[in-house]
C-alpha cells in the first residue's frame, strides 16, 4: 500500500461521523473510518474504548446510534435483512476467542456456513472449499477433530479458515493473537499477510499486540475518547512526538 | 426549505424505540420484554419457513429433549395418578360412587393435571436447558459468529428447538396420562380386585372427544412456548457467564408462568364452548 494513493473508488468501507452510547456510557463520539481495497488497517487503543463496538457496528452486529457506514458501496444501516445477509457473506469476521460451534467437528465448523447460505451446493466443490481454507490456515490435519481438542492458537485459525470459506472481500480481526504466545502470534500475523496475498482481501485489524501492528497492518489508527486521534505507519507511530501514542508501540 | 435527510429520521426513529436499557425499569420491564418477545416470535416465524429447513438438527433436538424427559415425565405421571386414586377413594366410597374412580381420575388427568403437570416439568427442564444452551453459545459469540456470516441463526438455533418442543411435549404428556392411568388402575387394586378391563371402561365411559381435543391443543401451545421462552432467554442473554445462569432461571419462572395463563384461558374458552 506503502506506494499507492488511495482513491474513494477504491473504498471498501467508509464510516462516517457514527455515534454508539450504552446508557450513558459515550462509546463513539463522531467516529470516521476509511477501508481501502487491499489495505490491512490496524486499530490500536485502550481496552474498553470502543475498538469492537465499531467493528460490530460495520457489519450491525451492535446498531449505532447515528451516522453513516459504506461497506462495499452500500449503506448498512439502511438494509433490509436479506441484503445486510448478503453484505456479511462478503465481510468475514474473526471474532476474539474464535467462536467455534462447539457443538461441531471442524468439518462441520466450515461446512456450516457453506450450507447455510448456500454459497455452494456442489458436495465435490464444498470438500475442495473446506481443504483449500483449512490448506490456507495449515491446519488440514485437524479437520475431524472437535474444537475442544484444538489449542488456543489452533482455533483461531479455523475461525479464520470458516471466515475465509465464503471468500470474504473484507475480514475484521478482533484481536487475532489475543492469549496466544510469542511465536504462534508471529505466526497468526504472517498468516494475515499471507491471506491478503491469496485471498486479495481488505482487512481491519484491532490489536494490542504491536508485534503483529508492525507485521500484518499497513497503517495504524490511534483511538482515543471515542475517536481516532492518530494516524500513521507502525514507524511513524512508534516516534510520535507525542507520549501518549508512543506508549502504545512499547 | 430545509431538505429533509430520511435516514436521519430513520435512525431517530430506530433510536426512539430501542428502549431497553435507557427507560427500562420495574413497572415497565416485563412490558417490554413481552414486546420483544412478540418480535422475536415474528422473526422466528418468518424464518421458520424460509429454506434451507434443518430437518436433521429438528430430529436431533426432539430426540434429545425427549429421551431428557420421558423417564421423569412417566415416573411423576405414575405416582399422580396413584396418589390422586387413592386420596379420593375414601371420599367416594362414602358417596358409595367408588365405581366413578377410574372416569374422575382419566377426565382430570387428561384434562388437567397431566398436561399442565408435564408442562411444568418440561418448563423446568426443557426450557432452562435450552435457556442455557443457547446463552453459552450467545456468550461466546457463536450466535454473532452466524449473524455475521450471514447464515441466519434464528432458523438453526431457534426454530428447530421451538418445533421439537412443540413435537416433544404432546407426546410427553401422553406417556404421563397413560402412566398416570396405570397408577390409578394400582391402587384401585389396593382397594378392591378390578379388571384391566373393567378400569379401561369405566375410565373412557366419562371420556370424550371435548375433553381430548383441547388438552392436546394446549400442549401443543405449551410445547412451543417452553421452547421460544427458552430461546428467547438465551438469545437475549447479556455477557459473561453469570447471564448463562440468569438466562435459565428466568427462563423457568417465565414458561411456568406462561403455562398456568394459557392453562387459564383454554379453560375459559372451553367452559363458554
Amino acid at each position: 500500500m506503502d506506494n499507492m494513493s488511495p482513491t474513494v473508488s477504491d473504498e471498501v468501507i467508509a464510516v462516517k461521523n457514527v455515534y454508539k452510547s450504552f446508557g450513558d456510557n459515550h462509546i463513539l463520539r463522531g467516529i470516521n473510518l476509511t477501508l481501502h481495497k487491499g489495505e490491512n488497517l490496524g486499530i490500536v487503543g485502550k481496552s474498553g474504548i470502543g475498538k469492537s463496538v465499531l467493528t460490530k457496528c460495520i457489519v450491525r452486529l451492535i446498531e449505532p446510534d447515528a451516522g453513516e457506514i459504506i461497506v462495499l458501496g452500500t449503506d448498512v444501516l439502511e438494509c433490509d435483512n436479506s441484503q445486510l445477509n448478503e453484505l456479511r457473506k462478503k465481510v468475514g469476521y474473526l471474532f476474539q476467542g474464535g467462536a467455534l460451534y462447539d457443538s461441531m467437528s471442524v468439518r462441520e465448523n466450515l461446512f456450516f456456513p457453506v450450507r447455510r447460505t448456500r454459497f455452494t451446493d456442489k458436495k465435490h466443490d464444498t470438500e475442495e472449499l473446506i481443504e483449500q481454507s483449512l490448506r490456507s490456515v495449515g491446519l488440514l490435519d485437524a479437520i475431524d477433530k472437535m474444537p475442544s481438542e484444538l489449542s488456543g492458537g489452533m482455533k483461531k485459525r479455523i475461525a479464520l479458515a470458516r471466515t475465509l470459506i465464503l471468500k470474504p472481500e473484507i475480514i475484521l480481526y478482533d484481536e487475532p493473537t489475543t492469549g496466544l504466545d510469542a511465536v504462534t502470534s508471529g505466526e497468526i500475523s504472517e498468516l494475515i499477510l499471507k491471506i491478503r496475498e491469496e485471498y486479495d482481501t481488505a482487512a481491519i485489524i484491532i490489536t494490542h499486540d504491536m508485534k503483529c501492528a508492525k507485521i500484518a497492518t499497513d497503517s495504524i489508527q490511534v483511538m482515543q475518547e471515542g475517536v481516532f486521534t492518530v494516524t500513521g505507519t507502525y514507524d511513524e507511530l512508534s516516534r510520535h512526538e507525542d507520549e501518549s501514542i508512543r506508549d502504545y508501540f512499547i | 426549505m430545509a431538505k429533509i435527510n430520511v435516514s436521519v429520521i430513520k435512525q431517530r426513529v430506530r433510536r426512539r424505540f430501542r428502549v431497553k436499557d435507557e427507560t427500562r425499569n420495574f413497572y415497565n420491564g416485563a412490558f417490554i420484554d413481552l414486546g420483544e418477545l412478540v418480535m422475536f416470535t415474528g422473526k422466528v416465524m418468518t424464518q421458520m419457513f424460509q429454506p434451507p429447513f434443518e430437518f436433521r438438527e429438528f430430529v436431533k433436538h426432539g430426540f434429545l429433549l425427549g429421551n431428557k424427559s420421558l423417564a421423569l415425565v412417566i415416573v411423576t405421571g405414575f405416582i399422580m395418578g396413584l396418589v390422586l386414586t387413592m386420596q379420593m377413594n375414601p371420599v367416594l366410597v362414602d358417596f358409595g360412587a367408588q365405581t366413578l374412580l377410574p372416569g374422575i381420575i382419566a377426565v382430570s388427568m387428561v384434562r388437567e393435571l397431566g398436561p399442565v403437570i408435564t408442562g411444568l416439568i418440561c418448563a423446568g427442564k426443557l426450557s432452562s436447558g435450552i435457556a442455557a444452551e443457547v446463552a453459552a453459545m450467545a456468550v461466546t459469540e457463536q450466535i454473532d459468529a452466524m449473524e455475521v456470516s450471514g447464515t441466519r441463526p434464528l432458523s438453526f438455533v431457534v426454530a428447530t428447538r421451538v418445533l421439537a418442543t412443540t413435537l416433544v411435549v404432546p407426546v410427553l404428556v401422553i406417556f404421563a396420562d397413560a402412566f398416570s392411568m396405570l397408577g390409578a388402575y394400582l391402587a384401585v387394586n389396593i382397594f378392591e380386585d378390578t379388571s384391566i378391563t373393567l378400569f379401561i371402561h369405566r375410565s373412557f365411559s366419562m371420556l370424550g372427544f371435548v375433553d381430548l381435543l383441547p388438552a392436546t391443543l394446549k400442549t401443543v401451545l405449551f410445547g412451543f412456548f417452553i421452547g421460544l421462552i427458552g430461546s428467547y432467554k438465551g438469545y437475549t442473554a447479556g455477557k459473561g457467564t453469570e447471564s448463562v445462569g440468569k438466562a435459565a432461571n428466568s427462563a423457568v419462572v417465565a414458561a411456568s408462568l406462561t403455562i398456568f395463563v394459557i392453562d387459564l384461558v383454554f379453560v375459559l374458552i372451553t367452559s363458554i364452548l
